[in-house]
């Protein structure tokens, strides 16, 4: 088991390796230059102290040095100094972070729940009304961008009804109340189209386990309708989907930009955004690999729960 | 987006596997396809918006950046059959315009993905070992970015343009391909004809070309369609942001995003075209399922 984790973390290095490089890549071909950008439209600033600022951020090394350099800070938990705010990333991810998981967690609940609870009464009631009003919800689900159900929970709950507001957001620290009314329309806007995929797959997941002999056995022995979906069934639909509320709740960290910008959540997805936008380099690199690290790192953990869940895969490949 | 499998099956998996192995066998792809109430609609709705993308412009009421004054924000009336939005322009004439563009990125975008997924999976699947580490591994890397910063980072790289966006949607989708194909290739790599077209001496180029390739067109033809899907909705997020085509020029996207701060007054300007981009992945999502079923029943689980 210690060894499958160890091979498992080792292979984690090279990923994240080949995600600073493209990244760092990506980066340096935006075209401008991050010290205009820096210095505004003012182009009274004379070329000597644009050249002092390029030092001063090791802008006029080579681009292998600065990499490196980079590389070696990230390393010793340094994410480096946004070019903008002249904040260190460690304290501006500090502020951030907090509201992207949230609204992840949040969105994550929201699709979990109905996804989970449909899905397997769908496939209990087979071609009942309940698994063909399951099938619609899923094509639905999968079809409507989420900056559309976006902006149709907006209509509906602000303008129509004027329940919650359409933007404004308070820390969960300042009020409670206030932040989850302005957190709950991004969420269901994540957390619905999730819910549809998790119906689908919870469905068909469990169908495949009830068609298996050791179910139809536990059926044959009289065993109760409830026990045998309890201790029989739902152990072993649960792994994969255990992978995929995994997998698809951490593709949400970094998916949320646009959600972010429409309901003007000060998240990570937001704050990348608005850095590409700046060629703010320091912020684009470190906290794409913070993203790319959490998303590897749920991947990491599902697939050891998955080993401790299912002993045969500790040895496959 | 391509673990979704939405289709309506009949009352047995393996009754309806049967059934559609054996119309197949008899009447062919179309008529299986046909069978299927769900794949019929995905058909339809596709079809319905490509003859809007070929030659609904020559039919649009309107010019697609034509305003008219004083008709600001107007709601959906004979003149104006789907409303008009904050400059005056006819929503209706701007959704016609706005499936062409839908359609070319999604066809060279789902090209391009198609292309480098092709390539980078037949290889890896063929040559294994250090090959498909190394190829596994970018993609790997590609994989673990989040998908639409990954797309805005190289749109913000090669500049913002349609061609751009097409660029952008192609690779971060060339991953998936790459799976599929690589996966398709493991498992037509270890038949009989294959081992014995490596004994007689065959190229590994001849034996990719002639006798891998067409054994997986099956899945790859499915895949496309799901991924001209996601490559729909990402030019609709994309154009969302901002990015790609430059306003005035109608993207259904951009019109959702900027009639977003008329919401109130004009909620129509958004919601059609909402509705129009929600339809379009529909149908290719429901094609993909049907194509599935049709080309290779097994594929299902």
């Amino acid at each position: 088991m210690l060894k499958f984790i160890i091979r498992r973390v080792l292979l984690m290095i090279p990923v994240l390796l080949g995600v600073t490089i493209v990244t760092f890549i990506i980066v340096r071909s935006i075209p401008g230059d991050p010290v205009q950008v820096l210095l505004g439209a003012d182009r009274r600033t004379n070329p000597e102290q644009i050249e002092n600022i390029r030092q001063a951020y090791g802008l006029d090394q080579s681009l292998p040095v600065q990499y490196f350099k980079w590389l070696g800070h990230v390393l010793s938990g340094d994410l480096g100094t946004s070019l903008r705010t002249k904040r260190p990333l460690t304290q501006e991810l500090g502020l951030r972070l907090p509201v992207t998981i949230e609204l992840t967690l949040l969105a994550g609940l929201i699709a979990a729940i109905p996804g989970l609870t449909f899905g397997v009464t769908a496939a209990i009631k087979r071609n009942s009304g309940v698994d063909y009003a399951t099938t619609i919800a899923t094509l639905a689900g999968v079809s409507v961008p989420n900056f559309f159900l976006a902006t149709l929970l907006v209509l509906l709950f602000s303008f129509w009804l004027k329940w919650l507001p359409p933007v404004g957001f308070r820390p969960f620290t300042d009020d409670p109340i206030q932040n989850l009314k302005t957190m709950i329309m991004p969420a269901m806007a994540l957390g619905l189209p999730l819910s549809a995929v998790l119906m689908r797959f919870t469905r068909s997941s469990v169908l495949e386990v009830m068609g298996q002999e050791h179910v139809r056995t536990a059926r044959a022995k009289g065993i109760p309708q409830r026990q045998v979906l309890f201790r029989h069934v739902l152990p072993n639909a649960g792994i994969p989907i255990l992978t995929i509320v995994g997998l698809q709740v951490a593709s949400l960290l970094g998916g949320t930009v646009i959600i972010e910008q429409i309901f003007g959540l000060p998240g990570v997805g937001r704050y990348v955004y608005e850095a590409i936008a700046n060629r703010d380099y320091p912020v684009v690199q470190s906290v794409t690999l913070v993203l790319a690290f959490l998303f590897v790192m749920v991947s990491l953990v599902v697939d050891i729960l998955y080993a401790v869940i299912d002993p045969r895969l500790r040895h496959a490949t | 987006m391509a673990d979704v499998s939405p289709t309506v099956e009949s009352r047995s998996p393996f009754l309806a596997r049967e059934r559609a192995q054996r119309v197949s066998k008899r009447l062919g792809l179309w008529s299986v396809l046909l069978h299927q109430r769900l794949a019929l609609t995905g058909i339809a709705i596709v079809g319905f918006f490509l003859l809007v993308a070929i030659v609904g412009p020559i039919f649009a009421p309107y010019g697609a950046t034509e305003q008219f004054s004083g008709q600001q924000l107007r709601g959906p009336s004979p003149e104006f059959r789907f409303g008009t939005d904050e400059f005056g322009r006819d929503v209706l004439t701007r959704l016609i315009h706005g499936a062409r563009i839908s359609f070319q990125v999604g066809v060279i975008a789902v090209g391009i993905s198609a292309m480098i997924g092709i390539v980078l999976g037949l290889l890896a699947g063929y040559f294994g070992g250090w090959v498909d580490n190394v190829i596994t591994l970018f993609m790997d890397v590609l994989f673990a970015f989040p998908t639409i910063l990954l797309a805005i980072a190289i749109m913000t790289a090669l500049g913002n343009s349609i061609t751009n966006v097409m660029i952008a949607i192609g690779l971060v989708n060339a991953p998936s391909f790459m799976r599929v194909v690589r996966g398709s290739v493991l498992t037509v790599r270890r038949t009989d004809y294959v081992e014995s077209a490596v004994v007689v001496g065959a190229s590994p180029q001849v034996i990719m070309r002639r006798h891998i390739f067409p054994n997986i067109t099956a899945p790859l033809i499915v895949h496309g369609s799901l991924n001209f899907a996601f490559a729909v909705l990402a030019e609709a997020s994309l154009a969302f942001l901002g990015l790609g085509n430059r306003p005035p020029a109608p993207s259904w996207g951009s019109m959702v995003s900027s009639s977003y701060s008329v919401l109130q007054l004009a909620p129509w300007a958004a919601i059609f075209p909402g509705v129009a981009i929600a339809l379009t992945v529909l149908g290719f999502n429901l094609l993909g399922d049907g194509l599935r079923d049709a080309l290779d029943p097994k594929l299902r689980h």
